[in-house]
């Protein structure tokens, strides 16, 4: 069935592309926009995240775990959300831009290319920094203490252990990000922009929404598939799996970095790095909190939409990862994997597009919107659902499936008596993941959604475009609120008494 | 009786041999160095591991090829013979129904296993709040319930002390004379065999022998069993 949606969309896409009319110029800057951005967003992430994740490995200190949990918070921050507190802290009128003004130095410009960089690497130097820290922490502790026992200078551990390990990672790491970045959208829509800083997303975005030249996107969308299908092919080739901080707060013993050089510079790496993350987000609460009071009745509204939206989402998600974990688990079928990670390869505003184009023969697509987009997010959070899904059900195949064999228990009994409790806690998790990412999801429902209907992202997203910038600020503290509420609520439930 | 007859089963590029007769209410012991097959045999009768030849006859069916949970077998494993989200009766219940959907008379059987077991008022306990016997004791009550003439264990008591594993064995020699049931057991200490075993099938280097009365066997070994018992 996620095939079919996958792939009928992008057949949609393919029928309706008009091939003979080419690119054209603006359509080749949006190609060379997104390629460019994503290798500087690729390269600033990595480039940070090496040295952060090499304090993070050898320091220890007050706050290092709250640190590394709040290095896994991007993954379910709405995107305009960091968006708003990117602004607050570096945008014209912003922390930084003050600052400067005390100094009488011009304010800082954050729309354009180094605006979507900033945001990209605000997203991906904690994803990049989780990769490179597990590379870290799979040096066994004892070869560590060889090389200390053998009198190794942090230089000789460096060239001994640790830049092999890095050449091993950072490739696989690099092209993790650049594939995210290819996709971009709700970053460039309200950070880049302009003949100088659209996205491919973006162009069929504009294509839709202000020409609404179907053609054109759908051109566009094939040139976006063919880029991210290699992209995540590439990613997939050489990026080894996100445990999702599983084990991430061991701390190796190192005799090679108590000299105070390495130290001063491990304790401003982190310091700078913990600025960087957090002044932005305590940025939002601060410029959200008198905005809560402002809020017009349609931010309830739409926030009413969101939460429906992310529920219908999150159980279609359940529904459809439950059963492909299990399958991919018991060996039934390869191809189900292969479905799972279809989802990497195509892009929110591509199956939109596709989406569209198919359904506008036989509906008004506009009354779809909500169903549209719960759908859409649900296909999206698949391949990380599957990625926490699978292992744990091979595990529970592997370990409990002959004694239910030999109980004769199959089918709806397993599921229900064995499978669902001990997946409990991953399903939950997932579920988490799922209702937050759909919480905070500004792509499809851009294209789909009419002035009368929207999500909250989007209606963020239509207070700032008013510059009112007091109630986008609340109204982005409030998304905050639920999208982190849906997390949790989901991921504790799914652990609430569960046993090991 | 259960026939295996030239039967081959087939563990993954290792093959194991048998080719014998053993009697209805017999208790056999399968002994033998690692690695020679034991587990191998077990897993072949119980429908874990496939059969290339021949056939496993039991009472004049050949039941070689049925799904595991559809043969006359009730077995041990070494662990994980209890799920540890589920209640001590949960779990003897199983060998009931494997839906767990149990009437009233079915609840009375589960609760006398238990009680038979030794775990009375421990039914809504989960395994994780039992001792090592306690969990052997509460596999063993579901063993009870399934009811299947023919017991297969793999070394289940493995883990176990020494005083512990005799009284499991004592536990699980009254059952087997209460029902009736054939067992066959895979074990490395030959006073398990004497213990309980009134034959022995010795499994060396691919082949499973005929049984051999236990006594008899230990006392004068052949070759390969002198080397093994060292």
């Amino acid at each position: 069935m996620v095939a079919v949606l996958i792939l009928g969309s992008l057949l949609a896409v393919a029928l309706r592309a008009e091939v003979g009319r080419g690119l054209g110029p603006s359509d080749w800057a949006a190609v060379r926009f997104t390629l460019w951005q994503a290798v500087l967003s690729a390269v600033f992430s990595v480039g940070l995240a090496v040295p952060l994740a090499r304090a993070l490995a050898r320091r220890r200190f007050a706050g290092r775990r709250l640190l590394i949990a709040l290095l896994g918070a991007p993954f379910i921050l709405p995107v305009i959300v960091a968006v708003l507190g990117l602004l607050d802290v570096f945008g014209r009128s912003g922390w930084i831009s003050i600052a400067l003004g005390w100094f009488g130095l011009e304010p800082l410009q954050i729309y354009g290319l180094h605006g979507v960089v900033l945001a990209h690497v605000f997203f991906n130097l904690p994803l990049a920094t989780r990769l490179i820290l597990q590379g870290w922490q799979e040096i066994p502790a004892e070869q560590f203490r060889l090389a200390a026992h053998l009198g190794a200078t942090s230089a000789d551990m460096w060239r001994l252990l640790e830049r092999p390990m890095l050449e091993r990672i950072v490739p696989g790491v690099l092209a993790v990000v650049f594939a995210i970045c290819l996709t971009s959208f709700a970053v460039a829509l309200t950070l880049g922009g302009g003949p100088g800083a659209t996205t491919i997303e973006l162009a069929i975005y504009q294509a839709f929404r202000f020409d609404f030249d179907l053609e054109r996107a759908a051109l566009l969308s094939c040139v976006q598939i063919f880029l991210t299908g290699a992209a995540a092919l590439i990613a997939l080739r050489t990026a080894r799996g996100d445990e999702f901080g599983a084990g991430l707060d061991r701390v190796v013993q190192r005799w090679d970095a108590r000299a105070g050089l390495a130290r001063t510079v491990d304790v401003g790496v982190i310091a700078l790095a913990a600025l960087f993350l957090v002044l932005p987000l305590s940025a939002i609460v601060l410029a959200g909190l008198p905005g809560l009071a402002l809020l017009p009745a349609s931010v309830f509204a739409a926030a009413a939409n969101s939460v429906l939206v992310a529920s219908v989402s999150t159980v279609v998600l359940v529904l459809l990862a439950v059963p492909m974990a299990l399958a991919v688990a018991t060996g039934w079928s390869r191809s189900v994997e292969l479905a799972g990670l279809l989802g990497l390869a195509v892009s929110p505003l591509v199956i939109g597009t596709g989406l569209f184009v198919a359904v506008h023969a036989v509906a008004d697509p506009f009354a779809l919107a909500l169903p549209v987009t719960a759908l859409v997010n649900a296909v999206m959070s698949l391949p990380f659902a599957l990625r926490i899904l699978v292992p744990r059900a091979r595990q529970v195949v592997d370990r409990h499936g002959p004694l239910a064999l030999s109980l004769d228990m199959a089918g709806a009994p397993f599921l229900r008596l064995v499978v669902l409790p001990r997946m409990r806690a991953q399903i939950g998790f997932a579920a988490g993941l799922a209702a937050a990412l759909s919480m905070g999801d500004l792509g499809v429902i851009a294209l789909f959604a009419d002035p009368e209907r929207a999500t909250l992202p989007l209606q963020v997203y239509r207070l700032m475009g008013a510059y009112q910038m007091q109630a986008a600020a609340g109204a982005a503290l409030l998304l905050l609120v639920l999208s982190v509420a849906a997390f949790w609520l989901l991921d504790r439930g799914g652990r609430w008494h569960a046993e090991a | 009786m259960l026939k295996l007859e030239a039967v081959v089963i087939d563990n993954g590029g290792f093959d194991l041999k048998a080719d014998f007769d053993v009697p209805t209410g017999a208790k056999v012991a399968v002994i033998g160095p690692s690695g020679a097959g034991k587990s191998t045999l077990i897993g072949g009768i119980a429908g874990f591991l496939p059969v290339r030849a021949g056939r496993i006859v039991w009472h004049g069916q050949d039941i070689g090829h049925a799904d595991p949970g559809k043969r006359p077998v009730a077995m041990l494993f070494q662990d994980g013979n209890l799920f540890p989200h589920l209640t001590v009766a949960q779990n003897v219940g199983l060998g009931l129904h494997p839906d767990l959907r149990l009437n009233q008379a079915e609840r009375d059987r589960v609760a006398s296993a238990i009680a038979r077991v030794g775990l009375a008022g421990m039914e809504t306990r989960k395994p994780a709040a039992l001792s090592g016997g306690q969990q052997s004791r509460a596999a063993l009550a579901r063993v009870l319930v399934q009811g299947r003439p023919l017991l297969l264990l793999d070394e289940p008591f493995a883990a176990l002390g020494p005083a512990l594993k005799v009284e499991m064995l004592g536990l699980v020699e009254d059952l087997v004379r209460e029902t009736g049931a054939t067992l066959l057991m895979v074990s490395h200490d030959p006073g398990d065999a004497r213990r309980i075993a009134d034959q022995v099938v010795l499994v060396t280097e691919g082949v499973a022998c005929p049984p051999r009365d236990t006594a008899a066997l230990l006392d004068d070994p052949p070759p390969a069993l002198r080397d093994y018992l060292g």
